[in-house]
């Protein structure tokens, strides 16, 4: 079938087909040729250029090309104290900017042996879900926009307009919070808005359901997403797999299930798992996933006690406003924390949470100043993208779309 | 300060049994192994790393099967001035573990991609970072960086702002690359304390000898000695008899000492025979008393 075939040349803009030889367009037969996708491509999620080697309509050989959004955060983070890299996270993976942030503080606070208060660890988990919320709003609308339907996609994008709000009204700022601190959080979370949480979880997540309702059941929209790119549970493993990635191929794995941390652990969720690893299953996967993460925030909530919401050592985190206005002593530690920043002690720590796209990591070397070594951050979408080759192998052109978003790639933090 | 255990980071399982596990079947290929704050850190020779791994990998006990990270990282000083930390993941076991090797700018390490695909790309990415070459790897490109960029960015020694920057020439229609040009030099403020930063070299100190920090104050302490210790000026009180023992040389104006020498009340009658420059516009308005 594919012998006699005419096939778009270009894809996206600047897409330009290299021109097989002695070849004439019309009905003819085709040898293999290589197309280039994006770097700027709607479909592309970002700034992503894929030479694909096409035989016909199907794809033989993807090789990605990334780092088209490199801006040196590691080198910069090498430059700055702990506290000024912190904003550096957020505009790693810009979907999910607090969950970034989550794996550095904890990085840094294990370096340290820093404990921090009760009501701070649950305000993370609950910021966390939050942004697991708002990360899949943007991930699953866009992948259904991906093969075709246009309204879920509007849809989910006014479920992840009040997320934004709740992080505003939380850190002051819609995306880049700078929210997770070492020691804690910020500020305290207003009542006000907890009232308003709990409310919206109760009636505005049913825009969420309406919006999946219209797809997951819809004939195109199986067509396009069952049994692509399949993904067998050793190949998962092999490849580095994380997240919704490596559960949809079956394997039940999740950080805050089998290594707790903050209060994942009294926490009550369940953990789906695909049956097959295709596209639908990562994608129904994450559908589970936003309904898990409603459930936790409802139980943070719940259970939330009253309390400070950062540590009371004066040397990591500042001291209240209000304090600094009497006591000579809280000014100077404000003065210092500001300028001079906290030593951490000399060593080195990995740590990974489970960012709302996989395992994301730091891997931080101190040498006991107060401006890291090294911070090497593991993006999750490096390893995804990087077994693409292989899951794209045998399928149709217009399955990259499908493919890439059910990857859920941001390349803030693949290209770093 | 002594690392004490943080409750509410990621918690596995314990790590109890890895380490002589994992000694007993690396053998000999194990140079340092140690367990801090419930990480293991295994440092092995570079050319065992690919067997290292695979028996970290297949050994039932162990069962690490997952490669999540490649980190390079730089210790200029070090004669083998680069490490490699291998981040192994046990699904099975809920562990994790990390792995060093060390190499230089020219020795090859030998490539994992043999025992995961994965490795691939975490290699190019320390290739592109720090120039580490990986032999076996059959797809060692750039990844991070651009099209034909020079250098390698991770490194210690290369500046944070680069070599080329890059705008867009209206006259040439199309991306130049030109030398960087700072307006300003770069600004590292590094907010130490003087006893902890950087020593610096302030104008006028190079002449003075370097001291060792805590050194003692250069007058050294009294013995009874009298060359060790010269007379202190208590013992012998300050005079100023002749003008040679005021310490303050020869006067240095002509004028002037001349008007020094002069008697105190000539001094105040006659002042004219020094020329002071008149202010500008001294006279120019004069009181009238008028309203």
């Amino acid at each position: 079938m594919t012998d006699t075939r005419t096939v778009e040349l270009s894809v996206g803009a600047g897409g330009e087909g290299v021109p097989f030889e002695g070849a004439e367009v019309g009905d003819q037969s085709l040898n293999n040729y290589t197309i280039n996708f994006g770097p700027q491509h709607p479909a592309a999620h970002g700034v992503l250029r894929l030479i694909m080697e096409l035989d016909g309509e199907i794809v033989d050989r993807v090789d990605p090309h990334i780092g088209l959004l490199h801006r040196g955060t590691e080198k910069l983070i090498e430059y700055k104290t702990y506290q000024q890299a912190l904003p550096y996270f957020d505009r790693l993976d810009y979907c999910s900017p607090m969950c970034m942030e989550h794996s550095f503080v904890l990085a840094i606070e294990k370096l340290m042996g820093l404990e921090i208060p009760i009501r701070a660890q649950y305000i993370r988990v609950l910021m966390a879900e939050l942004t697991r919320i708002s990360n899949h709003m943007l991930n699953l609308g866009s992948h259904i926009m991906d093969v075709g339907a246009m309204t879920p996609n509007l849809w989910l994008f006014e479920v992840r307009e009040d997320t934004l709000q709740f992080y505003e009204r939380a850190s002051g700022a819609r995306m880049h919070a700078n929210y997770f601190r070492v020691g804690g959080v910020r500020y305290d979370l207003p009542e006000k808005m907890l009232a308003d949480m709990d409310d919206w979880l109760d009636h505005r997540l049913q825009l969420f359901e309406d919006a999946i309702a219209l797809v997951a059941d819809n004939r195109i929209f199986k067509q396009r997403n069952v049994d692509i790119a399949t993904v067998h549970k050793d190949d998962a493993i092999a490849w580095g797999f994380s997240g919704p990635m490596i559960r949809a191929s079956g394997v039940p794995w999740d950080i805050r299930r089998s290594q707790p941390y903050e209060v994942y652990d009294r926490m009550e969720f369940d953990i789906p798992v695909g049956t097959r690893g295709d596209c639908y299953d990562r994608f129904m996967v994450r559908c589970e996933e936003v309904r898990q993460s409603a459930r936790i925030m409802r139980q943070c909530l719940k259970e939330m006690p009253k309390g400070p919401v950062g540590t009371d050592d004066r040397k990591v985190f500042p001291p209240p406003r209000a304090e600094m206005k009497t006591s000579m002593e809280a000014l100077i530690h404000h003065f210092k924390l500001y300028t001079e920043g906290y030593h951490v002690p000399k060593g080195e720590v990995y740590v990974a949470t489970e960012s709302p796209k996989g395992e994301f990591g730091v891997y931080l070397v101190s040498d006991g100043t107060n401006r890291p070594y090294r911070c090497k951050i593991r993006p999750t979408a490096f390893s995804h993208l990087q077994a693409m080759d292989f899951m794209m192998k045998g399928h149709m052109l217009a399955d990259t779309t499908a493919v890439l978003s059910a990857i859920d790639v941001v390349f803030g933090e693949c290209d770093r | 300060m002594a690392v004490q255990f943080a409750p509410h980071v990621p918690k596995m399982a314990s790590n109890e049994g890895v380490l002589d596990s994992a000694k007993a079947v690396i053998g000999d290929a194990l140079i340092k192994a140690k367990d801090v704050v419930d990480e293991v850190t295994l440092t092995v020779r570079r050319e065992a790393i690919v067997d290292v791994l695979r028996a970290l990998r297949d050994t039932p006990g162990l069962e690490y099967q997952q490669l999540m990270e490649i980190a390079g990282v730089d210790y200029p000083d070090r004669a083998e001035r680069f490490e490699l930390d291998y981040h192994l993941l046990s699904l099975t076991k809920n562990r994790r573990i990390r792995v060093k090797v060390t190499t230089d700018e020219t020795i090859p390490v030998p490539s994992v991609t043999g025992l995961w695909p994965v490795a691939g790309w975490l290699e190019r990415e320390v290739y592109d970072m720090y120039g580490v070459v990986f032999s076996g790897n059959a797809d060692l490109r750039r990844i991070l960086t651009d099209y034909g960029f020079e250098g390698f960015p991770q490194r210690k020694d290369f500046p944070l702002t680069g070599h080329v920057e890059l705008r867009y020439s209206e006259v040439e229609k199309r991306v130049v690359y030109e030398p960087v040009e700072l307006p300003q030099d770069f600004r590292a403020f590094d907010f130490l304390m003087p006893w902890q930063g950087p020593e610096y070299r302030l104008p006028g100190d190079e002449k003075a000898t370097p001291e060792e920090a805590g050194a003692p104050s250069p007058a050294p302490s009294p013995t009874g000695d009298a060359k060790a210790s010269p007379p202190t000026p208590t013992s012998t009180p300050k005079t100023t008899d002749k003008p040679s023992d005021t310490g303050g040389g020869k006067l240095a104006d002509k004028k002037a000492a001349a008007q020094a020498k002069k008697p105190r009340k000539a001094k105040t009658i006659e002042t004219t025979d020094i020329d002071e420059p008149k202010p500008k516009g001294r006279n120019r308005r004069r009181p009238t008393g008028a309203a």
